[in-house]
């Protein structure tokens, strides 16, 4: 048995509800190996490791095909729990500790060492004392074993971010079973020096002879320290090699390029570098949780489609919620020479932008109320569209007739399947629904258009659909659209520019025939 | 850069942490001398006070330290009191057994009403204040269908004295005379004049090193880390909704102890309400000593207690000797107390809001910044 490699994982298969996101993965690790597991959002990295995990998402929607060996032994976590008690060690990308407790606290939560008391004879071990000095000791041997110096009095809230980060680690390092640690994008808040001394523990961690399964972007990161390198794009491993034998370059290009073929469906690319400057962005920054964007400037050209891409996390969808003012916001941004004001939807409305959002349900559509309502709301309530007047305009009243026809334009032009024009929004399919939403910004008739992720979770047919809508509205209006999206190829397919964002900044902006490689270094190149 | 706060700024972010106690502290200062009353009896009023009040507003505490704020629940642990001492009243044992019989006879009330909440508590995370203040009206009334019809013909009560006279319910007023301060009297000593109730305050003191001792066993642990964050806590294995649970429970038996301390001292009990005001007055009293919704300790209970009694002493006579209406004071503490709740609420909302903008305004200086090093450029 001492043969068996420590981790075993063979031919995982996982889909949400029909669609395929995890194809016959295969791997193996041994102990003390780091396995560098990278690809672009949505390759299926973090499925895999929920499923390795045992997360309750995976057993809510139908278990997992394929099998895992630990030790050469098949197991099936039935919680993280169970994983955790197996050796399995997980550091998540959002932070997992208690703010106002100090780190030794945090590391040993709900594992804390206990003194008995008279107390806890009759009332049960929670009337337990903690045994401070144990903590003490405890969570020191952790953080040595770290191998990076934090502070172990200090509380969480005041600690910079990435010692929260280390703290985190030092809490899977103090459980004594761990033989299996996996690090999801651990660098992604730590600064140069921080995560120069993370890579200089996981080398620790693994003489000691802990496997260490290493996920991010950074992937000169993952040459430096991992011993073999797996690239998955589409729910398939597309790359499986020592890290010795591969370069920053191969890891990009079969991380993002998709077959020549299929992404070769590119349409006209117009050269915009004589067009106007409808609106020019400086300085900009977004606190939107999660999209941080930190300074962005870029200007946009009249009459263009331009795309903006990214990796998740590296503030593209912060860009156009921050100037439509869904989330605070600061730096200066103009449209035809005037300057809008940012943290007022109003006035950004008013001036003839208009959103549309990434968050379909939530901020998109209003989910009880008919087709009908939904497309003239805002067109209603901003620039009172499809309102009768009476009395010199004291009362207004809705017309019916107009909002009917208008509607029933959009679902016949959009080709959205409903049963009628007064079926509730909530009752159509993710596809449909994202149609109304762009019928919603089209009835506003707007100059300038922000389409966030207007692909999302949509199938192939619908997807084709709305891109081309978009492009028919840009071509045939004139309008100046810019659409964010995680999907290259999608961008690739309408869009005459593409700006990649990356670590909150502009990385560079280039005509949308510069191959997947070149975009892809972009994506990567300021990842912070 | 941050760490070198002037001393005015640091005297300022002082002040604005504690506003309500320092309000108190003016309003005290001007209202005693113009009530006119001499120092021992203030004294001597505030030691009564103190021990009278301390232990029921003490069991506020351990719902804080969980996280689920004011527990304006603690009505139903003062009901558990009240019908406690109802059934010591009607088989007449009186002085310190009686005492000690309500304390043990209250617990199983109290652990039943307490689960109660706690359990429609966890269907309202996020919203406990408020659920647990409807949760009292609701209760309020069930208390009142028992004690006003159902005492009686269902539950045999006997003694004339505190049965209405048509045969079934209780009176308005249920004398407690015979057991009236007996565990103040217990060991009291008069110094200077004012009356020492040192058996009561031995109680409070053992409570008090119970506070602490449990902050430092892993149930208090428990529910620091849920009160904190719920979602971590589960993730590390915590049962989440049985250390709320937990915390409620203990908190409503304390309060039923609490009562009954109350009760004793004020020789009786009204009926129908006694409790009804006494969990507004606890958590005004802990506001008033600079606790907030999410952070209280020994420390708020024993300054509130003080300020807050100190002000209900003085507002009648002080308004009195003001307007020549001694109602305006009556007015002034009622307003008083409702007030601080409010403004409890307020900053408390405040504060977290202030806490979020602040990412916000790192972001900005770190554009300002960038902008700054491209013009040296």
């Amino acid at each position: 048995m001492s043969n068996a490699p420590l981790l075993e994982m063979r031919n995982i298969k996982k889909d949400f509800f029909g669609n395929q996101v995890l194809e016959d993965i295969n791997l193996t690790l041994r102990a003390g190996e780091v396995l560098g597991l990278c690809g672009e959002n949505g390759a299926g990295k973090s499925t895999l490791m929920k499923i390795l995990f045992g997360m309750d998402v995976i057993r809510e929607t139908g278990g997992y095909g394929g099998d895992i060996l630990l030790d050469g032994e098949k197991v099936d976590f039935a919680t993280p729990f169970e994983a955790l008690a197996a050796g399995i060690g997980m550091v998540h990308q959002e932070f997992s500790l208690i703010p106002g407790f100090t780190a030794t606290e945090n590391i040993l939560l709900n594992r804390e060492p206990t003194k008995h008391s008279v107390l806890s004879e009759i009332f049960g071990e929670r009337l337990d004392t903690l045994n401070h000095k144990e903590m003490d000791v405890r969570s020191a041997a952790a953080i040595e074993k770290m191998g990076v110096h934090i502070d172990a009095d200090m509380t969480i809230n005041s600690m910079p971010v990435g010692h929260k980060q280390f703290t985190e680690i030092a809490r899977e390092l103090s459980k004594e079973q761990l033989k299996l640690l996996i690090l999801d994008e651990p660098t992604a808040v730590l600064t140069e020096k921080e995560a120069e001394a993370l890579l200089d523990s996981i080398r620790g961690m693994s003489a000691r002879g802990i496997a260490v399964i290493f996920i991010t972007h950074r992937l000169h990161e993952i040459l430096s320290v991992c011993s073999k390198v797996i690239v998955m794009r589409d729910g398939r491993v597309v790359q499986d090699c020592p890290a010795a034998e591969t370069s920053v370059e191969e890891i990009t290009r079969n991380m993002v390029g998709r077959n020549v073929e299929t992404g070769g469906a590119q349409r006209e690319v117009r050269d915009v570098s004589g067009f106007r400057t409808a609106m020019s962005i400086r300085k900009l920054w977004v606190d939107m949780p999660g999209e941080t964007v930190r300074c962005v400037d870029l200007d946009v050209k009249e009459g263009e489609i331009l795309g903006i891409g990214g990796l998740a996390g590296q503030g593209k969808l912060g860009i156009p919620n921050g100037i439509m003012g869904l989330y605070e916001a600061g730096g200066s941004v103009t449209f035809d020479g005037q300057e809008i004001p940012l943290g007022s939807p109003r006035r950004c409305l008013d001036a003839s932008l208009a959103f549309v959002s990434e968050d379909r349900r939530g901020v998109g559509l209003l989910l009880d109320e008919s087709l009908e309502w939904n497309v003239s709301f805002p067109a209603m309530q901003i620039q009172n569209k499809f309102l009768k007047k009476y009395l010199g305009g004291l009362v207004k009243w809705r017309d019916e007739k107009e909002i009917y026809a208008v509607t029933k334009k959009y679902i016949d032009e959009l080709a959205i399947k409903c049963t009628s024009s007064k079926q509730k929004a909530k009752e159509l399919s993710g596809g449909n629904q994202q149609k109304i939403c762009l019928a919603k910004a089209f009835a506003l008739e707007p100059k300038f258009l922000f389409v966030s992720e207007p692909t999302r979770g949509i199938d192939v047919g619908a997807k084709a659909l709305v891109l081309e809508s978009l492009r028919k509205f840009n071509r045939d209006s004139g309008v100046t659209v810019v659409m964010i999206s995680s999907e290259l190829e999608e961008l690739r397919s309408i869009c005459d520019r593409i700006a990649i964002v990356s670590g909150g900044r502009i990385a560079g902006i280039l005509p949308a025939t510069a191959s997947s490689e070149e975009l892809g270094m972009l994506m990567v190149s300021k990842v912070v | 850069m941050e760490e070198k706060k002037s001393f005015g700024a640091a005297a300022l972010e002082f002040a604005s942490n504690n506003i309500v106690p320092i309000l108190f502290v003016v309003i005290c200062a001007v209202c005693i001398p113009l009530s006119g009353f001499s120092v021992s009896y203030l004294l001597n009023e505030i030691v009564t006070r103190m021990g009278r009040n301390i232990f029921l507003i003490l069991c506020l505490l351990i719902p804080i330290m969980a996280g689920m704020g004011l527990n304006f629940a603690m009505t139903l642990g003062a009901m558990a009191g009240e019908i406690a001492l109802i059934f010591v009243a009607d088989w007449q044992i009186w002085g310190i057994p009686g005492v000690v019989l309500a304390m043990i006879l209250q617990i199983p009330f109290s652990i039943l009403l307490g689960l109660l909440c706690g359990s429609i508590l966890n269907r309202a995370k996020g919203r406990e204040m408020i659920t647990s203040y409807i949760i009292s009206f609701f209760l309020n009334g069930l208390y009142q269908l028992v004690v006003l019809f159902m005492m009686g013909p269902i539950i045999p009560i006997k003694h004339f004295s505190i049965k209405l006279p048509r045969g079934y319910g209780i009176r308005n007023t249920v004398s407690l005379l015979n057991m009236r301060q007996c565990l103040d009297n217990v060991f009291a000593v008069t110094i200077g004049g004012v009356k020492i109730p040192v058996l009561t305050f031995l109680i409070i003191a053992v409570l008090c090193l119970f506070i602490v001792w449990f902050r430092k066993t892993k149930l208090g642990q428990d529910m620091r880390a849920v009160g904190q964050d719920m979602e971590v806590a589960r993730d590390a294995g915590i049962h989440v909704e049985r250390t709320r649970l937990i915390s409620i429970v203990i908190s409503t038996v304390m309060a039923g102890f609490g009562m009954i301390i109350y009760l004793q001292n004020m020789g009786n009990i009204a009926t129908y309400s006694s409790h009804s005001q006494i969990g507004m007055f606890c958590i005004a009293a802990l506001l008033v000593g600079g606790a907030s919704v999410d952070r209280a300790s020994i420390g708020n209970v024993f300054l509130g207690v003080i300020l807050f009694h100190t002000m209900f002493i003085v507002a009648p006579r002080a308004g009195a000797a003001i307007t020549g209406d001694s109602m305006i004071g009556e007015y002034f503490r009622v307003f008083c107390s409702y007030g601080v709740i409010t403004i409890a609420l307020v900053m408390y909302e405040t504060k977290k809001r202030r806490n979020k903008s602040k990412t916000a305004q790192e972001l900005a200086r770190a554009a300002a910044e960038e902008t700054a090093k491209e013009a040296a450029k």
